[in-house]
């Protein structure tokens, strides 16, 4: 077994740590690796500034880690000669703070960390650095089935799919980060408890998507605040593989809620993005779907105090919706559009009032949601424009509280 | 007689003794650290013929895993006087000190002798089962310990019976831990009853392996040997008993409800009944260009259209399934999916 470089050094706050230092070389992912399976909890493995190149996917599963490097830009594990591992970096354990370096130019994923209680991602780059193409890997910073998740200070760039994209998880922040040239810039997928605020989401396809979908252990996604952030000129067209989900979405949307809950859109910037700036839609398929504990359409969405402006200059007429929308706005896209669909129930009754799209002081934004019934019968007047229809009183949702690691400050 | 005789005798019938029972050092098993060479475990006689030492009963498995061609020689060890429990379809419940022995191997070229690439241990210890692997050296003399994951270079006789290059990983600790886990905890996959239930080729000649290990008191007498699962590579059984084998024993360890795949929705174990959650009309959730072009894992009677069969095909690290344990397609399985799906109406 190849002795580790082992230092051990005296914490200020604490008692003793390991810091295991590896620098650039050639046998630097090995080494990596072994300290990654080697470590103790509680253990700091430190990666010196340099570039790595990394052939197969290395994997972390003990709790209490921190992984560092020097910095995004200087400590960089490149991935351009992947052989194996359908991502960068995979972690499985609890409380692992991941800072200060980059992943590049991974075959699949960059970092995925599934079921992990406690995962930090702070001051952390994940990019193709070839610009969007659908060959890119699918996602950047990748916490599914976790818990307490922070995402901060992250940059993200040219993921196939998302590049901060959070899934069947809860108890999640993610703030003070910048996804640009993805299909998705950040995407809550099938989460609880998501604040998702002062990010910066530009020159993706879709600026910032809160989805809910169907057939998965942790479905209902609900309760997810995004506010604060500039979701600006996403005009990217949509690269992702055929035949995923993120496909679907229209170059240039800056926010999607699509079939989740309680989502409360707020105090944001969103301009200049070249299909819509905020669509609320519901999960459409062919395929049947177990609906036994699965709603397909979104609930109690509330959207106030966000500056909206220039958007539908350049719709995506690729995309179906897209299409709809323009052929039905007469060519005056809104800046907000709901598809109005519901269940057949709730077409003809009316929706339960806590379900209710709430609309309130977005300055001068233009607005549109589909009347299904008269749509899909050809009856005249198929779309109403006037968001006052749907004013109601705000009733704003509470702040998420994750558990940080310890030493680390708001 | 001398205390010297007395003390050689002691010593002689010592050795003895230890013979009779067992080779194998049960203390390094239970033991928190790993010893740097797999001989000291001492479960073999002969580890270039692969010839395991007394009380180390090597098995086999009607449908194994796919892992490169590669050829694989199977032991069991249970300590002395202990029993495997059995549980309807899961896999038998082996006591602590127990351990799963697997070499895997490849025929050597210009030589009678195989070539042994690396050797996966499953110990019991008192806290749960542990993975670990031993790479074997140049000369094959020695097997050592890895803990990083190690890539191997090596030859293989294609299905055509063409040698082609091999970049063979050895896999690390973490990633026997992707599949073998179970709940969170580390479980081993093969030795179900099921798949155990066939005739075994042992040195004093055939026996089925359950009746071998009755026989043997590994396992109670009353245990009732339950349905064989299917041997996939027999085309004279139905086809959707292999297919369903097939997909059971390559990909039903992570994706099933408890299974590290669990994320995807798509459960390929043999007991999974639901046709959406085995992925026929389901669309992929996180798949990226695992999906290729394709909206469904299975589309009955279009397997160019599944992704489930898209992956099998790819060898791309961030397409390919399995993720890890392959780095080339099994064509014989491809063809077995191929006409399954074809089949489907």
């Amino acid at each position: 077994m190849r002795i580790l470089f082992i230092i051990t050094v005296l914490f200020s706050f604490d008692a003793l740590t390991d810091v295991i230092i590896v620098s650039p070389s050639d046998e630097a992912q090995e080494k990596i690796q072994e300290a990654l399976i080697l470590a103790n909890p509680g253990d700091e493995v430190h990666l010196t500034a340099g570039t790595y190149s990394i052939e197969d996917g290395l994997s972390l599963d003990i709790d209490n880690i921190i992984l560092s490097g020097e910095g995004h830009e200087n400590t960089i594990l490149d991935f351009s000669n992947q052989m194996t591992g359908a991502q960068g970096l995979l972690v499985t354990s609890n409380k692992v703070l991941l800072k200060d370096f980059a992943i590049t130019n991974t075959k699949g994923d960059a970092i995925k960390a599934i079921g992990s209680d406690g995962i930090y991602f702070i001051n952390i780059r994940t990019e193709w650095t070839s610009g969007p193409k659908s060959t890119n890997g699918a996602y950047g910073l990748y916490p599914v089935q976790s818990k307490d998740v922070l995402i901060d200070g992250c940059v993200a760039i040219g993921a196939s799919d998302a590049g901060i994209y959070v899934g069947q998880s809860q108890n999640i922040i993610v703030r003070n980060s910048r996804a640009e040239y993805n299909v998705a810039g950040i995407e809550i997928e099938n989460s609880y408890y998501a604040d998702v605020h002062s990010n910066i989401a530009q020159h993706n396809t879709g600026g910032i998507l809160v989805f809910d979908l169907p057939d998965l252990p942790q479905q209902g996604g609900h309760h997810v605040r995004v506010f604060s952030n500039q979701i600006l000129n996403n005009d990217t067209d949509n690269f992702a593989p055929e035949g995923n989900i993120v496909g679907e979405v229209p170059r240039g949307t800056g926010v999607i809620v699509m079939a989740n809950s309680d989502v409360e859109i707020f105090d944001n910037d969103i301009s200049g993005n070249e299909t819509m700036n905020i669509a609320i839609v519901s999960y459409s398929y062919e395929e049947a779907i177990d609906e036994t504990d699965y709603y397909p359409h979104p609930r109690a969405i509330q959207i106030h105090n966000n500056r909206l402006s220039n958007s539908g200059y350049n719709p995506d007429m690729d995309k179906e919706i897209a299409s709809v929308v323009k052929h039905l706005a007469k060519e005056d896209m809104p800046d907000i559009f709901w598809d109005g669909v519901l269940p057949l129930s709730q077409m003809i009754f009316g929706q339960p009032e806590q379900d209710k799209l709430i609309l309130k002081d977005n300055y001068d934004s233009s607005f549109m949601s589909i009347k299904p019934i008269q749509y899909m019968l050809s009856l005249p007047n198929p779309v109403n424009r006037d968001s006052l229809d749907f004013k109601g009183t705000i009733e704003p949702l509470n702040t998420v509280i994750i558990d940080l690691p310890s030493g680390y400050n708001d | 007689m001398t205390k010297k005789f007395v003390a050689t005798i002691s010593i002689a019938f010592l050795i003895f003794t230890l013979n009779v029972f067992s080779m194998v050092n049960e203390e390094m098993i239970l033991s928190d650290t790993h010893p740097e060479k797999l001989s000291d475990f001492g479960f073999f006689s002969n580890p270039q013929r692969q010839l395991p030492n007394t009380g180390v009963l090597p098995y086999s498995l009607i449908s194994p895993l796919f892992t490169d061609y590669a050829d694989k020689t199977r032991f069991v060890y249970i300590p002395q006087t202990m029993r495997a429990a059995y549980e309807e379809n899961e896999v038998f419940n082996f006591p602590i000190g127990s351990v799963l022995i697997k070499t895997f191997s490849y025929e050597a070229i210009n030589s009678d002798r195989i070539n042994l690439i690396e050797t996966r241990l499953l110990l019991h210890k008192k806290n749960g089962w542990e993975a670990i692997t031993y790479v074997w050296d140049k000369e094959q003399e020695e097997a050592y310990l890895n803990i990083a994951g190690k890539t191997v270079l090596t030859q293989y006789l294609d299905p055509s019976n063409n040698l082609t290059n091999l970049r063979y990983r050895v896999p690390n600790k973490n990633q026997c831990k992707e599949c073998h886990l179970k709940n969170n905890s580390l479980v081993p996959i093969g030795p179900k009853p099921r798949n155990l239930n066939k005739i075994h080729h042992y040195s004093e000649g055939p026996m089925n392996q359950l009746v071998k290990w009755r026989a043997m008191n590994l396992i109670s007498e009353n245990i009732e040997i339950p349905q064989p699962i299917s041997n996939y590579s027999d085309s004279e059984e139905p086809l959707n008993d292999r297919a369903r084998a097939y997909l059971d024993i390559n990909c039903g360890h992570c994706h099933s409800k408890n299974g590290s795949a669990n994320t995807t929705g798509l459960y390929l174990n043999l007991l999974e009944n639901n046709r959406k959650s085995i992925g026929i009309n389901k669309p992929p959730v996180a798949a990226g260009r695992g999906a290729g072009t394709n909206k469904y894992s299975i589309v009955p009677g279009f397997p160019d259209q599944s992704i489930l069969l898209y992956r099998m095909i790819s060898n791309e690290p961030d397409i390919m399934m399995p993720e890890s344990g392959r780095s080339i397609a099994h064509q014989e399985g491809i063809a077995l999916i191929r006409e399954w799906i074809d089949s489907m109406e």
